[in-house]
């Protein structure tokens, strides 16, 4: 069942950035790429040689590799309600939450590593942003565990739904805060804009300007798997515990193709933050999560 | 019995290696510090093997006989300070190989010396349960630590590190040995750190060896010697320093927990937990700002002793609270992050010094490209930050993960305050590690990434095996604590034993550590599975070379258009600006200048704390003591008159029955 699962999930995941330029394309009147066309670049992407810069080293052609494995293993750790992910054990979203810090510790170097100003400006800006976020995503669980009295995502997940009648408001609230977060980490509007090709004002994508190849290959498949990584909280959150297993994968489905539609609907029609406001906006979500805390409590009696 | 003739014989032996020269001196050294590791080792592990080890030496000091005892604590200790003293030994013969010419024989055995003798001095400090020879212990680890920082003596910045190390450490010792007497004479009936139970003062008694122990340990805002000490230091010292030595303090503060009546703990555990939490974050923020690379290191230890203090408040507070397994797991954590912070904060200092040997500059924004120079110490040095950013597959995270484990397992159990102080230390913990990726990816970027930034680096090369092998000794164990965690927190709990009535985890929990060590194993595992595929592939493809991609323009000069610390860390000081000094110095473009001059910009930062608990009181003291410099005339007449006045003041007192 797990397996099943983490197959979903990478579905998912690899769906996601075609389901996103299918909106933006739509929306914009063109007839845009197919659903697969992600996908077929990647593969081929996968087949091609590399260039390297003379300026990189070793750690330049590794890095994306522990970006890719961190990944795979933290998906590993993403369960659906009462389905464990194929890993799970208490505390499980602390190793998860490191792990993902850990391949993009690797991948800032990866771009340092090239000793361009470019590479260097969107390093910088991910460290920064990801230092931001990371206090959200803790309060949300350390709430989410309150709530719960579980400590594993899989507890907390097929717990949290049973504590109270607004245990389903308290989702959406989360899934808000948790989409934010994989905004965020993701580098997609409003904190970055993809399709912004002034070197200056990108995050994500000038880190990764000089990966080419397979190399570059295995960086679009693991922001791909981040989506399907974030794409699964968000459904745990929000599909109702109650549901025949079934529909509850389909829901996960549909919740992941949402998601996608929902991040191509914000890159359509909203611009991208000013750079200096993003500290702002990000450290806003920790605010959200406090707010998230508390409500929390609140519905616990502890206040 | 025969530990001890074997101590005692290394201590009558030590005076040998002022006749010894060279590398003879250096394996002579190093054989002591293996009789001394062995003779304590050996004790240390049978008594966690669970035997109780105790030695009358006969020696008496001031009238009281010296008595070595070990337990759980103490034996910890013993194998954390042989472990990182050895590295440090083995390291310095390659680290010291260039001063061979430009210091005198003499000032290289007197280094070997005190470094021996700090080993000896750090054993007994963790050894002896009474007050007198623990604190003539203390004095002469300080003593010797203060002889290894000035190694450099010629160096006027080395002196002032060492003398105001000095001076803040006797300003801590005062504290101690107040509260000592404080014990003594208010119930607690002897000169020791067990009377803290008996005293009817404890909880006056406790805060002043806390302070005392904090200024070792370098909790802020006690911590201003650490960032001039560590970067003075030979490398091989600093690693020690900030390994063990300061670790010290950590010990105290641990042994006087031991003793402190638990109905203060829920207070004494807050008091921890507040400065704990304020020292790690400043910390960071303070490091992130730092361009000297041993500086930035030692604003770390200040850091990893805040984590390590917030596992012992957390502990505390949670005994106190009533979750004893939550006291277990923070302890546990506090407790296995003083080993960790002792391994890869030494492995970074080492790393650093090797790159500081071969560059002779400490100012990272004159380094740059070094990992294609130097691989294995690039390697090293990234081993090293991986661990102290608390990421999985390496020790940090365990430590970390421990005092998370016990927060999230409690944030439910208890009221709402409970509630917010674990919501605070998971806070605090997320946002310590978030900031030191932030600082690590900075500093590793400069120093070992993308091309050089100045001469510096031209002659630098790969250091010696005899300076390698220690670190990665320092690895292979980093690596094991990542893997293996439930072997080391099994020990972990005897020591967590000392302060909790029953400290052995329940089965579900060290089930979790199982886990995350399998999980750590997993990740590996994939890791080199996806670097043999790679390798498959990028042996059927062509593989080409360029420069890096310059936005279409290619006359760059890639020395000058990378990112360098500064930039790196501009973005985080408009943040923190507020909280951090900062003072920044450039000449603004004139509205007439078409053609640009040469200008100018420099950013200093000051700690706060420094220029405010420090320097501006010693400032006012001097003042005032200027002032009072009047009476120093250099006249004889005055002189001549002060003894007199002084005689027809106690001539007087005495006539009025005063005296």
């Amino acid at each position: 069942m797990s397996i099943l699962l983490y197959l979903l999930y990478t579905c998912c995941a690899l769906l996601i950035p075609g389901v996103i330029s299918i909106t933006k394309a739509k929306l914009s009147g063109r007839k845009g790429p197919g659903l697969w066309q992600p996908i077929y670049d990647i593969l081929r992407l996968l087949r091609k040689g590399s260039v390297y810069s003379t300026t990189t080293s070793y750690l330049f052609q590794y890095a994306p590799l522990v970006n890719f494995a961190a990944a795979l293993l933290a998906l590993a750790f993403v369960p659906l309600g009462d389905i464990p992910g194929l890993m799970h054990f208490q505390g499980d979203f602390v190793f998860f939450a490191y792990l993902l810090g850990l391949g993009k510790f690797l991948l800032i170097l990866n771009a340092m590593d090239t000793g361009s100003g470019f590479e260097g400006m969107g390093a910088n800006r991910e460290a920064l942003y990801s230092m931001l976020v990371e206090p959200a995503f803790f309060i949300v669980m350390g709430s989410m565990a309150l709530l719960s009295g579980h400590n594993s995502f899989v507890d907390i997940f097929s717990q949290f739904q049973d504590t109270s009648q607004y245990a389903i408001l308290l989702g959406f609230l989360g899934a808000y805060i948790l989409g934010q977060i994989a905004m965020v980490e993701n580098s997609r509007l409003p904190v970055d804009d993809p399709r912004t090709h002034l070197e200056l004002t990108m995050v994500h994508e000038v880190m990764v300007l000089d990966n080419s190849g397979f190399d570059f290959g295995i960086i679009m498949i693991t922001n791909s798997l981040k989506f399907g990584i974030y794409a699964g909280l968000l459904a745990n959150l929000m599909v109702p515990i109650w549901l025949p297993l079934g529909f509850r994968l389909g829901f996960a489905l549909l919740i992941s193709v949402l998601f996608g539609v929902m991040v191509g609907l914000l890159e359509s029609f909203r611009a991208r933050n000013k750079m200096a406001r993003n500290p702002q906006f990000i450290l806003t979500l920790s605010a959200v999560s406090l707010l998230f805390f508390f409500t929390v409590m609140i519905i616990a009696n502890r206040i | 019995m025969t530990n001890q003739s074997i101590l005692l014989g290394s201590m009558l032996l030590s005076p040998l290696l002022f006749l010894l020269r060279g590398q003879l001196r250096y394996w002579a050294a190093m054989l002591l510090h293996l009789v001394v590791i062995v003779a304590s080792s050996s004790a240390a592990i049978s008594v966690f093997q669970g035997q109780a080890w105790a030695i009358d030496t006969g020696i008496y000091l001031l009238g009281e006989p010296i008595r070595l005892e070990l337990d759980a604590l103490s034996a910890f200790f013993v194998l954390v300070i042989n472990l990182t003293m050895l590295t440090g030994a083995w390291y310095s013969g390659g680290y010291l190989k260039p001063y061979e010419s430009s210091k005198s024989a003499i000032e290289l055995s007197f280094h070997r010396f005190t470094y021996l003798w700090l080993h000896l001095a750090m054993i007994v400090v963790v050894m002896v349960p009474q007050g007198t020879p623990f604190l003539f212990a203390w004095e002469l680890m300080t003593l010797t630590a203060f002889i290894l920082v000035a190694f450099e003596w010629e160096k006027p910045e080395s002196v002032h590190a060492a003398l105001n190390y000095l001076v803040q450490m006797h300003v801590g010792f005062v504290f101690i040995l107040i509260g000592l007497f404080l014990i003594q004479y208010q119930g607690g009936g002897s000169f020791s750190f067990s009377g803290l139970a008996k005293t009817h003062m404890p909880v006056q008694a406790f805060l002043l060896l806390l302070i005392g122990f904090a200024f070792k340990a370098g909790f802020m805002p006690l911590h201003t010697w650490l960032p001039h000490a560590h970067p003075a230091a030979p490398s091989h010292v600093s690693g020690v320093m900030s390994g063990v030595i300061i670790k010290m303090g950590i010990y105290g503060i641990l042994r006087c927990v031991i003793y402190l009546p638990k109905e203060h703990w829920m207070t004494m555990g807050a008091t921890i937990l507040i400065v704990s939490i304020i020292s790690g974050v400043m910390g960071v923020i303070y490091a992130i700002m730092q361009h000297d690379v041993k500086k930035l290191l030692a604003y770390h230890s200040i850091e990893n002793i805040g984590i390590i203090g917030i596992g012992i408040g957390l502990g505390m507070m949670g005994y106190a609270l009533g979750h004893p397994v939550l006291a277990t797991l923070a302890f546990a954590g506090g407790i296995l992050h003083i080993l960790n912070h002792s391994l890869f904060k030494s492995l970074l200092f080492y790393s650093a010094g090797s790159v500081y040997q071969q560059t002779h500059t400490r100012y990272v924004e004159k380094l740059g490209g070094l990992i294609k120079k130097m691989p294995y110490t690039a390697f090293l040095f990234l081993l090293g930050a991986l661990a102290i950013c608390g990421l999985p597959p390496f020790n940090g995270f365990i430590s970390e993960f421990l005092i998370y484990y016990g927060s999230f397992s409690h944030i439910g159990a208890g009221d709402m305050n409970e509630a917010l102080i674990l919501l605070a230390c998971i806070l605090s913990l997320a946002l310590i590690g978030g900031l030191a990726i932030f600082c690590f990816t900075k500093v590793f970027s400069i120093v070992f990434l993308g091309s050089s930034r100045s001469s510096a680096t031209t002659g630098a090369q790969e250091v010696s095996m005899s300076m390698l092998l220690p670190q990665g000794l320092i690895g292979l164990v980093i690596l094991a604590i990542g893997l293996v965690p439930g072997f080391f927190v099994h020990y972990i709990e005897q020591v967590a034993g000392l302060y909790l009535p029953d400290a052995s985890l329940p089965h579900a929990y060290l089930d979790t550590l199982r886990y995350v060590g399998i999980a750590s194993g997993i990740f590996i595992l994939l890791l080199v599975i996806l670097i043999l595929l790679r390798s498959i592939q990028q042996r059927r493809v062509e593989v080409a070379y360029g420069p890096t991609w310059g936005c279409g323009y290619t006359g760059a000069d890639p020395a000058l258009h990378q990112y360098t610390a500064t930039s790196y860390a501009d973005n985080f000081v408009q943040l923190a600006e507020p909280i951090l000094g900062v003072e920044t110095h450039y000449t603004p473009f004139a509205e007439t200048e078409i053609f640009p001059e040469t200008h100018h910009f420099e950013r200093h930062q000051h700690d706060p704390m420094e220029a405010n608990l420090v320097e501006k009181p010693g400032n006012a003291l001097l003042y005032y003591l200027q002032k009072s410099a009047v009476f120093q005339s250099g006249k004889l007449q005055h002189y001549l008159w002060y003894g007199l006045l002084f005689l027809i003041v106690v001539g007087a007192m005495s006539y009025l029955k005063l005296l």
